[in-house]
């Protein structure tokens, strides 16, 4: 279990380094789910099967896709030759070598799950749970209210302004329609 | 069963924290920010599921999903600040956002 961890510390490493010093957001957004998934098997091994899972659909799943959604939204960097510099193997190796070794990672721990190797302290979703709901049952309520305002501010900043008529405002707008139509 | 010292693993959250940091310091394109905020919130949290495991309490994963409902609410308004920034200034340089500074070439980098 120890060199699963090791190995899946370094492809963590090494894909958040290469997602924090990249040049397109997308790539350096699937470097980061990369990383988000090795972190994930480092949870595992860690005796924390729900946060593993967790961190996969919330993390990797949720807050991952939203960003993806804003870059593409953004359309910043996208270029007409963009396809072409995909199709050179340089764009896609070091990904898929670094995800192969995860997924032998991930191979191997499954494999030695089954002969019970790993049955250290592993804290299984039913205690978590009930701490959540017993002693931590305020946090849980401050965390709603904060979601609700995550909510209602990501609402508000997000939608569009009003149309302002006013003779003074009226440069603007033409100016910010005319991006719209270059974007 | 692990037998990866608890100082090995914290040292792992610590270079997945500094990562962020650097990247946090270093990047002015303000999604690529976000992104290490983000790094930076994982490696903490991660600190507390290693804290769990070590002593074989499930605090450390409540904690974590806390952790998680932060994250989730934090970039969800980041983002649309992020929109809000690109509607307004064209761009997702960090450093357009001047408009405070009481400098004489102020407004330079906004038009």
């Amino acid at each position: 279990m120890n060199t699963i961890f090791y190995i899946a510390a370094f492809v963590a490493i090494l894909s958040t380094s290469i997602a924090i010093s990249g040049k397109n957001a997308i790539h350096s957004l699937l470097f980061l789910i990369l990383s988000l998934l090795s972190i994930s098997i480092v949870f595992y091994i860690l005796g924390a099967p729900l946060l593993a899972a967790l961190e996969v659909i919330i993390y990797a799943g949720a807050i991952m896709v939203l960003f993806i959604f804003v870059i593409m939204m953004l359309n910043v960097g996208l270029e007409k030759e963009m396809e072409k510099k995909w199709m050179r193997p340089r764009m896609w190796i070091l990904p898929s070598i670094l995800a192969s070794i995860l997924l032998a990672n991930f191979l191997v721990m499954l494999g030695k799950m089954k002969s019970g190797e790993a049955a250290g302290t592993v804290i299984l979703p039913k205690q978590v749970g009930i701490s959540l709901f017993t002693t931590y049952l305020l946090g849980v309520e401050i965390a709603a209210i904060l979601l609700l305002a995550g909510i209602v501010g990501a609402y508000h900043l997000g939608s569009q302004k009003k149309k302002v008529i006013h003779r003074f405002m009226q440069k603007e707008e033409i100016q910010t329609q005319s991006v719209r139509k270059e974007l | 069963m692990i037998t990866v010292t608890i100082e090995t693993q914290i040292f792992f959250a610590a270079a997945l924290f500094v990562i962020g940091l650097i990247g946090l310091l270093i990047r002015r394109n303000i999604v690529f920010m976000l992104m290490s905020v983000e790094v930076m919130l994982n490696s903490a949290g991660m600190v507390f599921i290693i804290a769990g495991s070590h002593w074989a309490q499930p605090d450390g994963q409540v904690m974590f999903i806390f952790v998680l409902a932060i994250a989730a609410a934090e970039v969800s308004v980041g983002l649309a600040l992020i929109l809000q920034m690109y509607h307004h200034f064209k761009t997702l340089d960090a450093d357009a956002l001047n408009k405070l500074k009481d400098t004489e070439n102020e407004s330079k980098n906004l038009n």
